[in-house]
């Protein structure tokens, strides 16, 4: 098993991560899928969580994202993150501190209004990141 | 004659004006790499999402049933235009060419009977525009690229506009910006985010499955609908922040080329005046040297 998947992880703002793997493991909107080489073209959403690459049957890498998409197409893999960030970086204190705003915000906004889904998201971004931080 | 002591205090003057419009370009120079290198960094993202757009709307079959972001509300009876342009001045004529192209905009679509408001970013924009149109400006954003374009900022704008399209606050939406073409070239922009433009070369798609291979059947996940609906207010966002992104370039290497203008300006008129200067002076010394000789012969 020499193949491997060209991944990259890309937020609006930067390229994160732009690697070959042997496997990567992504948060879809119906649940996670690994990509393997030779994979079919396919379109997902990403829910708030970790991307996992792995080198062999270790994992090299773990990158928190917040939401987005993915695109497997041509044998290569892509993730559209709205925010990503590596869960080696992440600031276990920073990310408490976000998960106990967006209660507050959660607790705040009105049911059923734009600010509720809002917060409801943020919410699940913030108990994302926590999880990738441990 | 010009006055010796005016003349130094001029040329003082001048030589302070120049200080200030190099220093204004070197600060513009180094925003300006800055700010292409992150416009560079945004560029992937752009274009993934590009062809995952393109993807998914190639592969539906018909308009209807598409999500209003796509297929529009079915109107175009009101526009709302978005004027990005920078908060500062000193910066060429980057900002009246944008005034000007919105400007003419308004008025076409005024003649055909649309409705017409307008969300300023940037408050040199407001300040221009506020002159004919005070009562069309729904709001001003201000300070938006303070600190470089980021995409948070991108992304408010994106959901309020998607917001105020689902309450039907207006059916066509248009934005203006700079494009940066080079330090020297910023072409005015006009791009329409809602609803969704058909991508080009729509009608060719045969071709392009022939060579691009990314036409390919795509496993979606949840569904197409589910993944439009998610992509598409996203797209805004993004179209928000590449036109923030290159407006803020465009500002800054209108600003740099101005502001070195201005400074081979000052420099010319420094040496004008010091010309100037010199020659006063030693018309006096001369005048002084006849009094004295004359002076001298006559005794």
């Amino acid at each position: 098993m020499t193949e491997k998947v060209p991944f990259e992880l890309v937020t609006p703002e930067r390229v994160v991560f732009a690697e070959e793997a042997d496997m990567i493991v992504v948060p879809g909107g119906d649940g996670d899928f690994g990509v393997l080489p030779g994979h079919a073209p396919l379109l997902s959403t990403v829910r708030p969580g970790t991307v996992e690459v792995y080198e062999g049957d270790r994992v090299t890498m773990r990158i928190f994202v917040s939401g987005g998409f993915a695109e497997v197409a041509d044998g290569r893999c892509a993730v559209l993150a709205d925010e990503a960030v590596p869960a080696s970086e992440i600031d276990r204190a920073d990310a408490e501190g976000r998960l106990n705003r967006a209660h507050e915000a959660h607790r705040e906004a009105a049911p059923e209004s734009p600010e509720h889904r809002q917060a409801v998201d943020e919410l699940r971004a913030a108990e994302a990141m926590v999880a990738a931080a441990k | 004659m010009p006055n010796l002591k005016d003349l130094r205090i001029r040329i003082a003057t001048v030589k302070s004006t120049q200080k200030i419009t190099s220093a204004m370009k070197m600060v513009a120079a180094s925003k300006l790499r800055r700010a292409q290198a992150a416009a560079e960094a945004a560029r992937p993202y752009a274009d993934r999402m590009e062809r995952m757009l393109g993807a998914l709307t190639a592969s539906l079959p018909t308009v209807e049933g598409a999500p209003a972001l796509l297929a529009g509300s079915g109107g175009d009876r009101s526009h709302l235009i978005v004027p990005i342009t920078a908060d500062r001045g000193l910066c060429g004529g980057s900002n009246s060419s944008i005034v000007r192209a919105v400007r003419r905009h308004v008025i076409a679509l005024q003649e055909s009977g649309k409705s017409v408001s307008l969300l300023c970013v940037g408050r040199k924009g407001r300040d221009a525009l506020k002159r004919d149109y005070e009562s069309l400006i729904l709001d001003t954003l201000e300070d938006v690229t303070k600190t470089g374009a980021g995409f948070e900022a991108a992304h408010d704008i994106g959901r309020r506009l998607c917001a105020m399209f689902e309450a039907g606050e207006f059916d066509v939406c248009t934005v203006f910006f700079n494009t940066f073409k080079s330090v020297i070239s910023q072409a005015v922009t006009a791009r329409q985010v809602i609803p969704l433009p058909a991508p080009e070369g729509a009608d060719d798609a045969d071709d392009a499955a022939g060579n691009g291979g990314s036409k390919a059947l795509y496993i979606l996940e949840p569904s197409e609908e589910e993944i439009l609906e998610a992509l598409l207010p996203r797209n805004v966002s993004v179209q928000m922040f590449r036109a923030l992104a290159e407006s803020y370039a465009s500002e800054q290497g209108a600003r740099m080329t101005a502001m070195d203008n201005a400074t081979r300006n000052a420099g010319e008129m420094i040496d004008d005046l010091t010309l100037t200067y010199n020659r006063t002076r030693q018309a006096a010394i001369t005048k002084e040297l006849i009094e004295i000789i004359s002076g001298a012969e006559a005794v």
